[in-house]
């Protein structure tokens, strides 16, 4: 199938790449549509039907909007801090379980990682999850959204899988030469790992960046509101009050129906961006996930 | 011999001190965080009051289960959460696989790169955005919308329209996922020896018998594996993205039971019932996931743990 009729072009082969084509153009074409729109003008947007292809008279008024919007500055601001707290607690805490789980001649390690690969399956729900938060005095408080979420067992078990394949006469070397093994840990096994360290940050960062849902629920102050979830109120929900903050009245029509595209691309750009540079590590990632324990 | 397993636990301790004392805020974490929800749970056999605690609420039985059972929602949204899991399972499950092996078979290795790039993006968008593109194309201006009226059809808001709620929700799942999901599959394909190819070619095997009999069977573990952990969800659908697509005017088809242990419990405060609805929604997922095992167990020596 590989080499036999590598040189004559099947109809298979035009079939397939015909199909692969618009499945590509349809995953793509929601986000370019959202992005012409966003650059378009927006009396006209409002008329326009059909598919749009290119901006129509192109101008940037909505993300001036955009950037002139207290809330959305502020839910930018308070999505990055959440961020920045999140992926270095995650990051240490993963770190420091899957190096106890990748060690051996451990007494208690099997028992407690049936403990804990445990709570994959079975979990108290999202109501005692909330009581729970409840009772921590995390309520309203960007640590509510920070904490509970320090490890996800999955990534550990990831990250665990990926120590045990470092050679183990290396840590044995170092723990000869007395050193500890937060050191071994910082030094040997991490920077040795920086391939799963870059999913890791991908899987986490994603996630807090993209989570809206117990921000919603536990925050009351709008003041703290990630970007997520003012973006809701803005796509989702007719509030416009949100919306056309600072925006002068004259250019509120033309801009209206822009802003949601511009403040959807906003939010977005980060991830897009940051996704090239860590495609090549899907794969690896995934993979190392799929090893069974 | 009791001796020897303490003395036994005693050098471990030994030996491995600082080790224990690294991972300790590890497993703080999870007591904190995993297993305190978890006793919290209690509450659903409780009358619930936050200002009483759990030592000072008044015990029910299952009561509140009762009452979630002989309720005019449980059925609806017991079968909503169903629906749902099967028409993902029957349409969502194989996408992947198809787009892998389409991959897969590709010659053009930088035109298979961009399929790739297209295709993952998606799963990297918030659930926020999605929903909020999905409700732009469906509404009665919509895009989607735009293509019906050039076929004769009439403008309708999609999104508000409880018959078409499964079909929305399960597409933009499968838009959103497809390529993700292929990623585990490609990476199994890449697995397969070539030199069965090479054989099956030499016995005179065409395309469609290489998929048959090389292909398929050298990802059947991977396939399996990944059934298995969807089964054992069969109950579990994403509140997350319920919450943000439905509306009350589709409640009849998209209420799911996590969205409504959202709406009694932290909406309306209804505790104790709520915390009963998730008890009985995660045991009922748990024993899915056991049996769903122990079949492919039996049927293919494929299974979890």
């Amino acid at each position: 199938m590989k080499k036999k009729n590598s040189n004559s072009f099947s109809i298979f082969n035009l079939f397939n790449i015909c199909i692969l084509s618009i499945l590509a153009l349809l995953c793509i074409y929601p986000i370019w549509y959202v992005l012409t729109a966003s650059l378009s003008n927006g009396n006209l947007i409002m008329q326009h039907s059909g598919l749009l292809l290119l901006p129509i008279k192109p101008n940037i008024a909505a993300y001036i909007a955009v950037f002139k919007n207290k809330m959305i500055l502020s839910g930018y601001l308070n999505t990055i801090k959440i961020l920045i707290i999140s992926l270095i607690l995650q990051i240490t805490m993963t770190s420091i379980g899957a190096y106890f789980f990748s060690r051996e001649r451990v007494l208690f390690k099997k028992p407690l990682m049936f403990i804990i690969t445990l709570t994959m399956f079975i979990s108290g729900g999202m109501i005692p999850f909330y009581q729970n938060l409840r009772s921590l005095h995390l309520m309203n408080s960007h640590w509510g959204l920070i904490l509970p979420f320090m490890i996800s067992t999955y990534n550990m078990i990831i990250l665990k899988t990926s120590f045990e394949s470092i050679p183990k006469s290396l840590s044995e070397a170092a723990r000869i030469d007395g050193a500890g093994h937060i050191r071994i840990l910082f030094s040997i096994v991490l920077p040795l790992s920086k391939p799963v360290l870059a999913v890791m940050l991908l899987y986490y960062g994603v996630g807090v960046w993209n989570g809206w849902f117990w921000a919603s629920t536990i925050l009351t102050d709008r003041s703290m509101y990630p970007l997520q979830v003012i973006l809701r109120e803005i796509l989702l929900s007719n509030d416009t009050s949100v919306m056309t903050q600072g925006v002068s009245s004259g250019d509120l029509e033309a801009v209206g129906a822009t802003i949601r595209y511009a403040t959807v691309i906003v939010a977005t750009l980060p991830i897009l961006c940051a996704y090239p540079f860590l495609q090549k590590y899907f794969t690896k990632g995934i993979m190392i996930g799929a090893v069974k324990e | 011999m009791k001796n020897t397993i303490f003395s036994k636990i005693k050098k471990d301790l030994k030996l491995n001190k600082s080790l224990y004392i690294l991972v300790l805020p590890v497993l703080i974490f999870y007591i904190i965080f995993h297993y305190k929800p978890m006793y919290g749970a209690v509450i659903a056999f409780m009358d619930y009051n936050p200002r009483l605690g759990i030592k000072g609420s008044e015990w029910v039985g299952f009561a509140q289960f009762i009452r979630f059972f002989n309720s005019p929602y449980f059925v609806r949204i017991l079968r909503n959460t169903v629906l749902l899991s099967v028409y993902g399972i029957i349409f969502g499950f194989p996408a992947p696989i198809i787009l892998a092996l389409l991959l897969n078979e590709l010659k053009q290795k930088k035109f298979k790169k961009t399929v790739q790039t297209a295709t993952y993006l998606t799963h990297f968008i918030s659930l926020v955005v999605v929903t909020g593109i999905i409700k732009e194309f469906t509404q009665s201006t919509g895009l989607i919308n735009d293509i019906i009226e050039f076929f004769g059809g009439t403008r309708t808001s999609l999104i508000q329209n409880p018959a078409l709620y499964r079909t929305i929700y399960i597409t933009s799942d499968i838009w959103q996922e497809i390529g993700w999901g292929s990623i585990i599959y490609l990476a199994a394909l890449s697995g397969i020896d070539e030199q069965l190819y090479e054989a099956a070619s030499i016995d005179g095997a065409n395309r469609w018998d290489k998929l048959l009999h090389v292909t398929l069977p050298g990802i059947s573990t991977t396939i399996i594996i990944m059934l298995i952990l969807r089964l054992g969800q069969i109950l579990g659908s994403s509140y997350e993205k319920t919450i943000l697509l439905y509306n009350e005017a589709t409640y009849e088809t998209a209420d799911v039971i996590a969205s409504y242990i959202y709406r009694v419990g932290i909406l309306e405060r209804n505790w104790s019932y709520s915390t009963a609805i998730g008890l009985f929604n995660s045991g009922i997922n748990f024993i899915f996931l056991l049996v769903a095992n122990k079949l492919s167990k039996k049927i293919s020596e494929t299974s979890l743990w």
